[in-house]
């Protein structure tokens, strides 16, 4: 039967995993936004110089397991004299630094193709328009560019959050205590699996259809102008 | 508009010897036109003849491979790039000048995710340095000048053509530009909105603006442009008041094309 005490009784070890899971997720997921902005539009460059490399980056960590990534960051690099012996090393030191870079670097990867695609799809016409009426290309980018291929990307970008929500559950594997190393403790502790991991599935769950909540209030409130009227004006 | 009465007209444009290439075909070949304050210019000839591409090599839409263009004295200082076209020097005068001559497209172009009154300030705010709310009173007049004001909260794609082109129209004008470009304003749209968008543009012939606009609507051409302008195959093949040009054509290909269009 379910041991309902030991899941009152775990509780609080929940909670707590609950937050570390969504400050790991909020620091990588600002991080890798910020960075993909930039990278989206040397991705969409004509000039190969800016492209290519980026390219290069989302091919690489979109080929590679997030776990691997996270493994030779954390472990791998390690291993280098040259970086125990630099200032940098009591960051590569630490589980949380070596998380987080893990995490912002493989979502970024992937935030970075969806805004390129989302870029890409921008109608000629509106440049042209943009452009007919004097705007610099920085106000191009600013005003007309990105903000409709954010919105764009938006549907896309909510399951991105989600990927990365589920991925901080590898974060368990460098001794961070999120959500899923608190199933596994409590496992660990009380041999009872379907308790102990049963929870941690409806926490996530839950999270989850938050997070898709969320999106969808954002597309209700920044893709109306992509909605079809239910009263077109034709004849206007 | 009180310039369009004064004794000796002032030139708002003018291009000289423009010269097009795309790939090895020809497109442009040697076009000079010049637009004085009040003119309005129709542009006519077939599909293919360059009419659009004159109108987008003249703000740099396109990049000609040579020719001259001068916005109100001011001549654009153009140089060429790698490919042999050229290029403007100085893009912060390329901006200025674009202000100057603003566009109207054949698609509307207009930008999908803001409203009609967002289109139409964007750019007095952004390139002209207006403050919103000058921006928006601005706006405000000219989307009731087009006659779309009660859609001013409407997305672009919620609107009907003919409402899009005329917020289009409302968009141009906000820049209060010294010459207003129409590259085939009313060709995509619906038979029973071409009316309203010609409409709009007949009364802004009439305010005195000057405009240079490529068509098809001969009707327009005959009754509200001051000159017509015929190309065919990249040059100039006849101009002139359009009594003159489209009532008494001297070539015969303007004969030939005006036969085929008066259908």
């Amino acid at each position: 039967m379910i041991d309902w005490a030991l899941i009152a009784e775990s509780w609080p070890l929940y909670l707590n995993g609950l937050k570390i899971s969504l400050i790991l997720m909020a620091i990588s997921v600002s991080a890798s936004f910020l960075l993909s902005v930039p990278l989206a539009i040397a991705r969409v460059s004509p000039n190969p110089w800016l492209s290519k490399p980026v390219f290069l980056y989302t091919y690489v960590i979109r080929g590679t397991p997030l776990l691997v990534q996270l493994y030779m960051i954390y472990f791998g690099l390690a291993q280098f004299e040259w970086l125990r012996e630099s200032i940098a090393w009591p960051l590569f030191r630490n589980a949380w630094f070596c998380a987080w870079l893990a995490f912002a670097l493989n979502s970024t990867a992937y935030t970075t193709e969806i805004l390129a695609g989302a870029l890409r799809q921008t109608p000629s016409g509106e440049l042209e328009a943009a452009r007919s009426l004097g705007m610099s290309t920085a106000t191009i980018y600013g005003r007309i560019l990105l903000p409709s291929a954010i919105r764009r990307a938006l549907p896309q970008y909510g399951n991105e959050l989600v990927m990365v929500m589920h991925a901080t559950s590898i974060a368990s594997a460098v001794t961070i205590v999120e959500l899923t190393r608190t199933a596994r403790d409590v496992y660990y502790n009380h041999l009872a699996p379907f308790e102990a991991f049963g929870l941690v599935a409806l926490f996530y769950f839950v999270i989850t259809f938050a997070l898709v909540g969320l999106v969808k209030l954002l597309e209700g409130r920044f893709l109306r102008h992509l909605r079809p009227m239910s009263t077109p004006s034709k004849a206007a | 508009m009180s310039m369009a009465m004064a004794a000796s007209p002032v030139e708002k444009l003018r291009a000289e010897g423009l010269r097009k290439s795309f790939g090895t075909v020809e497109v442009l070949k040697g076009v000079t036109l010049a637009a004085n304050s009040g003119d309005v210019i129709a542009m006519i000839g077939s599909s293919g003849s360059g009419k659009s591409t004159v109108l987008r090599c003249l703000n740099l839409l396109e990049k000609p491979n040579a020719g001259r263009i001068i916005v109100s004295g001011e001549e654009l200082r153009l140089a060429p790039d790698r490919r042999g076209e050229l290029d403007a020097e100085d893009p912060q005068q390329l901006q200025r000048m674009r202000a100057r001559l603003a566009m109207v497209f054949q698609q509307f172009n207009l930008w999908g995710h803001m409203t009609a009154l967002e289109n139409v300030i964007e750019a007095p705010i952004r390139v002209l340095g207006l403050s919103r709310a000058e921006a928006v009173a601005r706006a405000e007049r000219y989307l009731a000048r087009v006659g779309v004001s009660h859609r001013k909260d409407a997305y672009p794609s919620h609107m009907s053509g003919g409402e899009q082109q005329r917020v289009a129209i409302a968009r141009a004008l906000a820049m209060e530009p010294e010459v207003m470009l129409f590259d085939e304003p009313t060709s995509a749209l619906d038979p029973e909105l071409v009316g309203e968008v010609l409409r709009v543009m007949r009364s802004l012939a009439e305010e005195g603006r000057t405009m240079l606009v490529v068509t098809h609507e001969m009707g327009f051409a005959r009754e509200v442009a001051s000159r017509v302008i015929f190309l065919h195959r990249g040059v100039i093949e006849e101009e002139g008041p359009p009594g003159q040009v489209l009532s008494n054509p001297s070539s015969e290909r303007l004969q030939s094309f005006l036969a085929n269009s008066l259908k």
